[in-house]
């Protein structure tokens, strides 16, 4: 708080942006390399293919892998088939109701890495 | 059953879809082109579409009567085509939207810039989406003959007509709205009538499956035989009723010897309660609890099997040609994701119901189990289980449900494969040749049916997985993934997996050869074909390195770039 005696007088800074003068030329912008398939541009879009690639193919390993485990266990170990768990045999209750809310959250997590990916990616292109 | 209610049911689902094929021109032209133009179509209704559009007879009915008669082995239909969803995210949901492609053959095209992949790659739609057809005519037909006794061909006649008319007044063709509606539809059909029968089942004493009695008539059960059967009977039973048993006729009663018996079309036996229900030849005599374990389907290879329909349906599904067109109308790669996400909550949650109908089937209706006609189990249980009106209500809905699901499905699939024709085998261009396609894409599968038997509806869907996922799937993949497939390994691969799929299948479908060692690997081809079609593929696209497309680059920024960042090589989305 200013004491109230004196009209306050104080050195204020407008600012505008200079709209009229020439903006300073940016070196190169990183989407005009993409754009004009330039190596740098393909050095990019190779970083960006290569990071979801990557992704996509380990979560399907993981989650299609673990999934697909399943028949190989039922046949080697007959015993966990024959397991009950809530009054449902094994089988059922992984098959029947639980791979699905498995499928929903991999699901999800996988839209929340390639979406950061490609915020990473753009990101990386801007600011360049 | 008492079919009255059943009747109206599916005589209210079929106007009412004709009516929005009629009078949905107008509002179609609005409503459509106003949401795919200003692209404001959001996730939600958008996966609403996809789930009322994939959820095709095989879901409806299918996976229900494949469980009922064979096991657990068979919840790896609906895990498998849920999980497709999955694999469809993480490898091809984004991408396939940035490509702009509004078929699979555009795909190709947009990709390889190459008119003889274009047209391999219709080829493989085409055959798929006839694969596809053929079951969901048969399932029609299956459900007007247990609702109304109709004969078979023509519930497959009424959804043919139905869809063909809407599709060439333009109805159904892009109403995202429509396909949403009959999502919601197909869960209430087939989830309302869950919580009555399980309240039922508990009203009845809640029986369990796990004990090791082969299926009884649990009341006094009359059953009819439409087509001649062949079934084995386990200890001798006791019967009356009248028609032409191994050959003789019978009057009154007899008694069936343990062993194999025929029973001539229009037979009616009556069997008394308790009695031990006679099996059809083609699926394996299991006690309950033996039932209830996986891997017991009495196959030579259960484990072969298992995992050839595990491939089929996890890759098939981003090959189906009526899964793709949808992905057109979300706005970017993004939503295209956030979609697909949704699909696989709203898939999820329908998959759940199939398996409660196939289990109690094995207490309520073990009779289909001698008829052969076990599809037809989801359509039976409802007035088997619950007496007097409610029973029939519930039987109504399911009905109406089922009936909702042959023609949605059906309608997508007529409009993608009339597309592919129009545009890639007849060369016929604007509204006339698309409607002369329409009718012929109909009528091929119309024919099939006609000259096909009894195949599961669920077992045929199968096969056009194996084959989309041997051919389109590659091709799908390696083309998002790799800039090295050649035009030559496209055509190569997709040749070298498909046709491989589809000949098994074929070969299947009309000669059977079941019983024989290697009939497993013809009916679920998957297995071989699927690693058959990559390794062509990625193989001799690095034999022939001078046929990369040009300007692969190009196409592979317009695939992966974020819309955000304002690339030229994007602005022609």
């Amino acid at each position: 708080m200013t004491s109230p005696q004196r009209p306050h007088t104080q050195r204020v800074v407008v600012t505008s942006p200079r709209t009229r003068a020439p903006r300073a030329p940016r070196p190169y912008p990183a989407s005009r390399e993409i754009d004009e398939q330039s190596e740098l541009g393909a050095v990019y879009m190779r970083s960006l293919i290569r990071t979801q690639r990557r992704l996509g193919l380990l979560l399907c390993a993981v989650v299609c892998g673990s999934v697909a485990a399943l028949p190989l266990v039922f046949t080697l170990a007959p015993s966990v088939a024959a397991e009950r768990l809530l009054g449902l045999p094994l089988p059922w209750l992984l098959l029947g109701f639980l791979v699905f809310p498995v499928f929903v959250l991999a699901g999800w997590f996988y839209v929340r890495q390639a979406e950061r990916g490609e915020r990473e990616f753009a990101e990386l292109v801007e600011r360049s | 059953m008492s079919s009255t209610y059943g009747i109206i049911a599916v005589l209210v689902v079929a106007v009412g879809t004709m009516l929005v094929g009629t009078y949905g021109l107008r509002i179609s032209r609005t409503t459509s082109d106003f949401f795919v133009a200003s692209r404001t179509v959001s996730p939600w209704w958008n996966a609403s579409a996809i789930g009322g559009e994939y959820l095709s007879a095989a879901s409806f009915v299918g996976i229900a009567g494949l469980i009922f008669a064979h096991g657990p082995d068979m919840l790896w239909f609906p895990v498998g085509y849920t999980a497709g969803y999955l694999v469809l995210l993480a490898l091809v949901a984004a991408p396939l939207r940035r490509s702009g492609a509004y078929t699979l053959p555009d795909f190709a095209e947009a990709r390889f810039a190459s008119p003889a992949v274009r047209a391999v790659a219709s080829m493989f739609a085409l055959g798929i989406g006839w694969l596809y057809l053929l079951p969901q005519l048969q399932g029609a037909g299956l459900t007007l003959n247990t609702v109304t006794g109709a004969p078979n061909w023509v519930g497959a006649l009424v959804v043919a007509v139905v869809v063909t008319i809407n599709v060439i007044s333009g109805g159904m063709r892009s109403i995202t709205f429509v396909q949403a509606f009959q999502y919601w539809l197909k869960l209430t059909a087939i989830a309302v009538p869950v919580v009555f029968l399980v309240m039922a089942w508990h009203a009845h004493g809640a029986r369990d499956l796990s004990g090791p009695q082969l299926p009884e008539f649990p009341e006094q059960t009359t059953v009819t035989f439409d087509s001649d059967t062949n079934f084995q009977v386990s200890e001798p039973t006791g019967y009356t009723g009248s028609g032409l048993v191994d050959g003789q006729r019978v009057d009154g009663g007899a008694e069936l010897t343990a062993g194999d018996h025929t029973v001539a079309a229009g037979s009616r036996l009556t069997f008394p309660e308790g009695a031990v229900v006679p099996h059809v030849v083609s699926i394996p005599s299991n006690t309950n609890d033996v039932w209830a374990l996986p891997m017991r389907g009495g196959e030579r290879f259960p484990l072969y099997a298992v995992y050839s329909l595990i491939i089929a349906t996890f890759l098939g599904t981003m090959g189906l040609p009526h899964v793709i067109v949808r992905f057109y109308t979300n706005p970017n790669g993004r939503a295209a994701r956030r979609t697909t996400l949704i699909v696989l909550g709203l898939l999820g949650v329908f998959y759940l119901m199939p398996p409660i109908y196939g289990a109690l089937g094995r207490l309520y209706t073990p009779e289909l189990l001698m008829t052969g006609d076990t599809d037809a189990v989801v359509l039976v249980l409802p007035s088997r289980m619950i007496d007097g009106l409610g029973g029939q209500l519930l039987g109504a809905l399911v009905a109406g449900g089922a009936f909702a699901a042959f023609l949605s499905t059906s309608s997508g699939l007529m409009v993608s494969l009339a597309g592919v024709l129009s545009r890639d085998v007849l060369r016929l261009r604007g509204v006339r040749g698309f409607r002369v396609s329409t009718v012929l894409a109909v009528l091929v599968p119309l024919g099939m049916t006609l000259l096909v038997g009894k195949v599961p509806v669920a077992d045929m869907v199968g096969l056009a997985f194996a084959v989309a996922a041997s051919s389109l799937c590659p091709l799908l993949v390696l083309g998002i993934w790799s800039t090295r497939i050649t035009t030559v390994g496209a055509v190569a691969g997709m040749v070298a997996g498909g046709l491989p799929a589809l000949v098994a299948g074929l070969v299947t479908i009309s000669a059977g050869g079941r019983g024989e060692w290697y009939h497993v690997f013809l009916a679920r081809p998957a297995a071989w074909t699927v690693p058959l079609g990559f390794v062509v593929m990625y193989v001799v696209s690095l034999l022939t390195p001078r046929k990369v497309p040009p300007g692969v680059n190009h196409v592979m920024v317009r695939l992966h770039a974020p819309e955000n960042l304002g690339l030229r090589s994007q602005d022609r989305l």
